[in-house]
Parts: structure tokens; sequence; C-alpha cells
């Protein structure tokens, strides 16, 4: 990002690699839910939509329409 | 002692002073250098690669105009190479479509676009030259290639009105960030200042509009604003704090903490040519002077804000109270406040250098040979 910088981390890393342009949402979903098979998996689910959404707002990511 | 230094996260790299615009508040030094005493293409890789091997994300290949350097390809190519994210701040004036694809295919991430203001006949008198369209052309190109996109607005009393103007430009580009920075005065901006600064009525009116149009705008476009730190209450923590995450190096090779160290009396400052990137960081006289907290005089020295702001800008306190290791005189609790305080009551007097467009008295910044 221009003139800013992520410091990733643990799952966030783990989230930021896979925004490829290749992964959909749902396969960064269910990779992680298996790293993190201890946690509630719809907990994983709405951190992840949620931090998604933090760095679309920032412009740091683009959702591409799956087609 | 002072504190130990953390990497540098970014790379300013002032490629060249030549430059086809003369904008009267250049972030440029008075003393512009000319073309012969550039650094070389090979100097400018080797730095590129000690960057990142400190620590370095992000390179800001800026000037004067950057694409006045014939090698700017080659620049950009040996930026990406060592694994920098590649920003080009550049006015659009020497490029063309095929020229563009080039950059972005050597490598380019991220290409800032300056404009001096929404329309025609403000932005020349502001360069000092005709340029608003060639940035529309640009703006047309760089729909269609893949990059990322800031365009940057210089603000001012001149200006400050069109904001309106200036969103609707960039909600019809492919910008995802948008800057609008109030100019800062130092250099052409201070001699220039007079007809610069906005009224407080001016700044609040433009406040508002970039508080909506964030909002507006959320997912869309990243709006930030930078207001002019006179009308501030705390000074701005400038460069983020002195030697902390920034360097800069001039077309000549000095490393400098900031843009406008060079006017600091007594300062001596390395060359690249001398010695590597991290010893001037890490060891260099220039960029241990404010470093940590050790310099600070009161009320800094034992200030809560301390370590938000570091103090403020050395440069301003140099220029305003005399004393470069001074509370930045725009600060509240500064001794010196009054003295920003006089120069906002003259900005906002009825009297002050009017609105209009006509018989322009400034200062323009030339082309360096």
């Amino acid at each position: 990002m221009p003139e800013r910088a992520l410091r990733l981390n643990g799952p966030s890393l783990e989230i930021v690699e896979r925004c490829d342009g290749k992964h959909t949402v749902q396969q960064i979903v269910s990779e992680l839910q298996q790293i993190y098979s201890k946690a509630e998996p719809k907990k994983v689910e709405s951190d992840i939509l949620d931090y998604l959404a933090r760095l679309h707002d920032q412009r740091a990511l683009d959702f591409d329409a799956q087609v | 002692m002072t504190s130990v230094p953390t990497n540098p996260l970014a790379l300013i790299a002032e490629l060249t002073h030549r430059c086809p615009l003369h904008c009267v508040y250049c972030s440029n030094p008075l003393e512009l250098q000319n073309r012969a005493n550039e650094l070389t293409t090979e100097i400018w890789s080797r730095i590129f690669k000690e960057a990142a091997e400190m620590g370095v994300l992000q390179a800001d290949l800026t000037g004067g105009e950057p694409l006045a350097r014939s090698d700017i390809l080659e620049l950009v190519r040996s930026a990406r190479a060592a694994g920098l994210y590649v920003n080009l701040i550049t006015s659009g004036m020497p490029l063309d479509e095929a020229r563009l694809a080039k950059l972005i295919e050597a490598g380019l991430d991220h290409l800032q676009l300056s404009f001096q203001g929404a329309t025609e006949e403000i932005a020349a008198e502001i360069s000092g030259t005709k340029s608003h369209p060639q940035k529309l052309r640009v703006l047309d190109w760089l729909k269609q290639v893949r990059v990322a996109v800031t365009l940057n607005f210089v603000i001012h009393r001149k200006n400050i009105d069109q904001i309106q103007q200036m969103l609707a430009l960039a909600e019809s580009s492919s910008a995802t960030r948008v800057e609008f920075a109030n100019v800062q005065y130092y250099g052409w901006a201070f001699a220039n200042r007079e007809r610069l600064l906005p009224t407080r009525a001016q700044l609040d009116r433009s406040i508002e509009t970039l508080k909506s149009a964030q909002e507006r705008l959320r997912g869309k476009i990243r709006i930030e604003y930078v207001v002019p730190d006179y009308y501030a209450k705390f000074p701005k923590p400038c460069m983020g704090g002195w030697g902390r995450k920034l360097m800069l190096i001039t077309p000549t090779g000095e490393a400098l903490p900031c843009h406008a160290a060079q006017i600091i009396p007594g300062m001596k400052f390395e060359n690249v040519k001398d010695r590597s990137l991290r010893e001037i960081w890490e060891t260099s006289v220039a960029f241990q002077k404010f470093r940590g907290e050790d310099w600070m005089q009161e009320p800094c020295k034992t200030c809560d804000r301390r370590e938000q702001d570091f103090g403020g800008c050395r440069c301003q306190a140099l220029l305003l109270a005399g004393d470069a290791s001074a509370t930045d005189p725009v600060c509240s609790l500064a001794p010196t406040r009054a003295k920003v305080d006089a120069i906002l009551e003259a900005a906002n007097k009825p009297s002050a250098p009017e609105l209009s467009l006509s018989a322009p008295d400034w200062l323009y910044r030339p082309n360096p040979a």
C-alpha cells in the first residue's frame, strides 16, 4: 500500500498470503478453519470477513466477482 | 545516548531537481542541483539494494520530475528487483501511453499523479505553465492499465474552494486513493506563504466537505487530508520522527532525514557515494541529531505527547523560532506560538491577499539545467 505498511503475524499473515487473486473468500475461510480447527468455525469466518472488509475500506484489496 | 534506530520503512529517492513545472510551493530546496551533479544509474541501483537489505519496504521515486531521468525504466526495474514496492511520484508531464506501459512492465506498483487544481486556469497559475490538459490525458491512460493510482491535490488559499470539483475528477478516474495535502511552509512555499495560507473559514469548509466525502466514498476511494499545521493545536509528527521511518536521498546523493533539513545551520550530511545507507542511518551525526528525546527543550522534554509528535518539525522550529531544537512553534504549548498566531491573523484579515487570479506576485521555482 502506498505510504503505509501492514504489520502481519499469525492469522492476518495467513489471510493476506491467500489474497493472491486465485483464492476465493470461501477457500480462504475453509483453509483457515482447518488451521484453526480448535476455534469456533463461525467465529473464524466472521473474523476473516471483518478483516477483509477492513482491508477493502483501506483500499488495500479488491474483491473480484466470481465468474 | 540517543535511542537505537529501528529500520526506515521508506526511501524517498529524489532522482532529479529538473522539472517541467514551476510550482510556487515546491518542496525542493531553493538551491537546485543541475543534471551534471546527479547520481548515476549504478549508484541508485546500489542504494535500492542497500535499502532493501536494511529493511526498507518502499521506494518513492520523486524529484523534481522523476520522468526527466532518461534511465527511469532501469531505475524502476532495479528498485523492483531489490524487492521494494515502487512508487512513482510524477507530474505526468513527460508521459505518453507507451512510456506508461513500459513503466508498468518494468515493475511499477503505484503511481501518484499531482494536480495543481481542478481547473486549467488555477493549475497554470500555480505550476507556471500549461499542465492541466496533459494530466487529464494521463488519467484516461491510467484507466486502461493495471497499476495502483493516487491523485495528489496540493491545497492552498487559491484552490481550497475547488475541493468538490477535485473530488469529481477523482471519482471519474481509476484512483483508489486521493491525497488533499495542504501546503507545508518551507522553501518555495515559505517564500510564497502569504498568498498560499488559507483562511480559517476556507479550512473549516474544506474539512466538512472532505469528511462527508470520506463517508460517501468508503470502500471506493480512500481520502487522506493533511491540514495546514499553522492551524493545528499540536504539531505534526514530522517525517514520523527524525531518523525513525524515512530516509531521503537528494539528486546528488546527500542522505537527509527530511526534505528541508539542509536549511538547518551547522548540519553536515553524509553522501551515499562515500558511505553505506546503513552506516549513515545508524551512525551519522545528522541522523542522530534529533533522534530520541535528549535534544528536546521544555515544554517538549516533559510533555506527555513527546512520543506522539516528537516535538514537531525541526525545520519549522528553525524558520519560525530561529532555533531548530525549539518546540515546533505551531504547538499551542510552544513559547513562540504567538508568531504563528500573528501570521494567521494577517491571513484572516479582510484586507488579506484577494482570492483573485489576477496580478499574482509569485516566486516561481525555476528548472535547473
